[in-house]
């Protein structure tokens, strides 16, 4: 990890690496969307809403990836001063908050036909929807204290390891207590899952969450960018000033 | 970094410092949130079972939330056509329900329930609206005609 610390290393990495995951991610996630959604079979309950499975279910894994990414960036960034961590931490926010609001919306949408409602207080619901507002405040945090220099990063990081305690909370809010939502259907090694929904499904959850490092690196690259540009613009002005 | 040369008075590299405070700090963190989630083990469950509400009823008109299993065979229309009676259960509890009005595709006999509504005087629940409740089995329609046990077995054998 030590070796990536020097970011001329990183983005030497980040050039190649950034456009495979994206070139593979998108065929693999949209080959698999096409297998669920055209060729697939639907559902003996639930007819064809059950379609909607092929992108809630990825985006709710990654919802919740991306703020496990801004926590162990966190610790990266408390415990060892990683001079990326800050900006992994960065990078994983936008992603993780828009595949939360799509799990959300995708719910929605498939809890009208299955359950009969748009929305309902339970605990996965809820604690799902508390993601999300986490991530808007961990960018409000982030860029507010952008402008403070030397410990940037500190606050943000602090927030993203205390914010990490709902993840936990998401993922058993439907085995701990009664909740609208069904308890997991994939679980290591067993699923109540047929075979003729899993498999696209997790082919889906693998494009999807190659896309996602995808982007990640897209946004560390243009972070960085950014950085060097302005260092450079600053140095041309107190050049210019002198 | 320059900090991994910066040592502590005890002989204590900084970073290691900070490496057990911060597993310090998240475990009482950790240990926090579970104590608060089992605190909250009764209150944020979003309905009562069977077995709840029999053993501790709660008193009539107030509006509670009952979930369970449609019991086979007890789906019943009453004679206005729109009025369905049937029975939830848990496997040690059976409450009967009354309900007015239409019910959720997904709601058949043998499949989950979530009732919203109040216990009558009479032990009945009437519930002014159904929720379907569907479990963790994704079953292809081709099965639909098995029944769940034997499409059960089929997933095994094909997977």
């Amino acid at each position: 990890m030590h070796g990536l610390a020097n970011p001329a290393r990183f983005l030497r990495i980040a050039r190649w690496l950034m456009p495979l995951c994206m070139g593979i991610g998108f065929a693999v996630a949209f080959g698999a969307l096409g297998w669920g959604l055209f060729f697939g079979p639907a559902e003996r309950l639930q007819g064809e809403t059950v379609r909607i499975v092929y992108l809630h279910v990825p985006a709710a894994w990654l919802g919740m990836a991306g703020w496990m990414g801004i926590a162990a960036a966190s610790f990266t960034e408390l415990v060892w001063r990683h001079p990326l961590a800050g900006i992994a931490a960065r990078a994983c926010a936008v992603p993780g908050a828009v595949f939360t609001a799509v799990c959300l919306i995708t719910g929605s949408l498939w809890g009208r036909p299955a359950w009969g409602t748009w929305w309902v207080w339970d605990g996965r619901l809820t604690s799902m929807l508390v993601l999300l507002f986490l991530y808007f405040g961990w960018m409000a945090l982030s860029q507010a204290s952008e402008a403070a220099d030397g410990s940037q990063n500190r606050a943000p990081a602090i927030f993203g390891l205390v914010g990490a305690v709902n993840i936990p909370i998401i993922h058993y809010s439907v085995i701990w207590w009664n909740s609208q939502h069904q308890a997991p259907s994939i679980s290591l090694g067993k699923s109540a899952m047929a075979g003729d929904f899993l498999w696209p499904l997790l082919l889906a959850m693998l494009g999807f969450t190659l896309l996602f490092a995808g982007c990640v690196l897209a946004r560390m690259r243009a972070i960085l960018a950014n950085q060097q540009a302005e260092a450079r613009l600053r140095r041309k002005a107190l050049s210019e000033a002198w | 970094m320059a900090q991994t040369a910066n040592v502590r008075p005890g002989g204590i590299k900084a970073k290691h410092q900070r490496l057990v405070l911060l597993a310090v700090a998240l475990a009482v963190l950790v240990g926090a949130a579970l104590l608060a989630a089992w605190a909250l083990r009764n209150q944020a469950s979003y309905f009562y079972v069977p077995a709840e509400i029999v053993a501790k009823p709660p008193e009539p008109g107030r509006a509670v939330r009952l979930g369970g299993m449609v019991a086979q065979g007890s789906l019943k229309t009453e004679a206005d056509g729109v009025t369905i009676a049937f029975v939830v259960e848990d496997g040690k509890a059976r409450v009967p329900v009354r309900f007015k009005g239409i019910v959720p595709s997904l709601f058949v006999e043998g499949s989950g329930v979530v009732a919203e509504g109040h216990l009558d005087s009479g032990g009945t629940f009437q519930a002014d609206n159904l929720l379907a409740k569907h479990d963790e089995n994704y079953v292809p329609r081709e099965m639909k005609d098995m029944s769940r046990e034997q499409a059960e077995q089929v997933m095994r054998e094909t997977k």
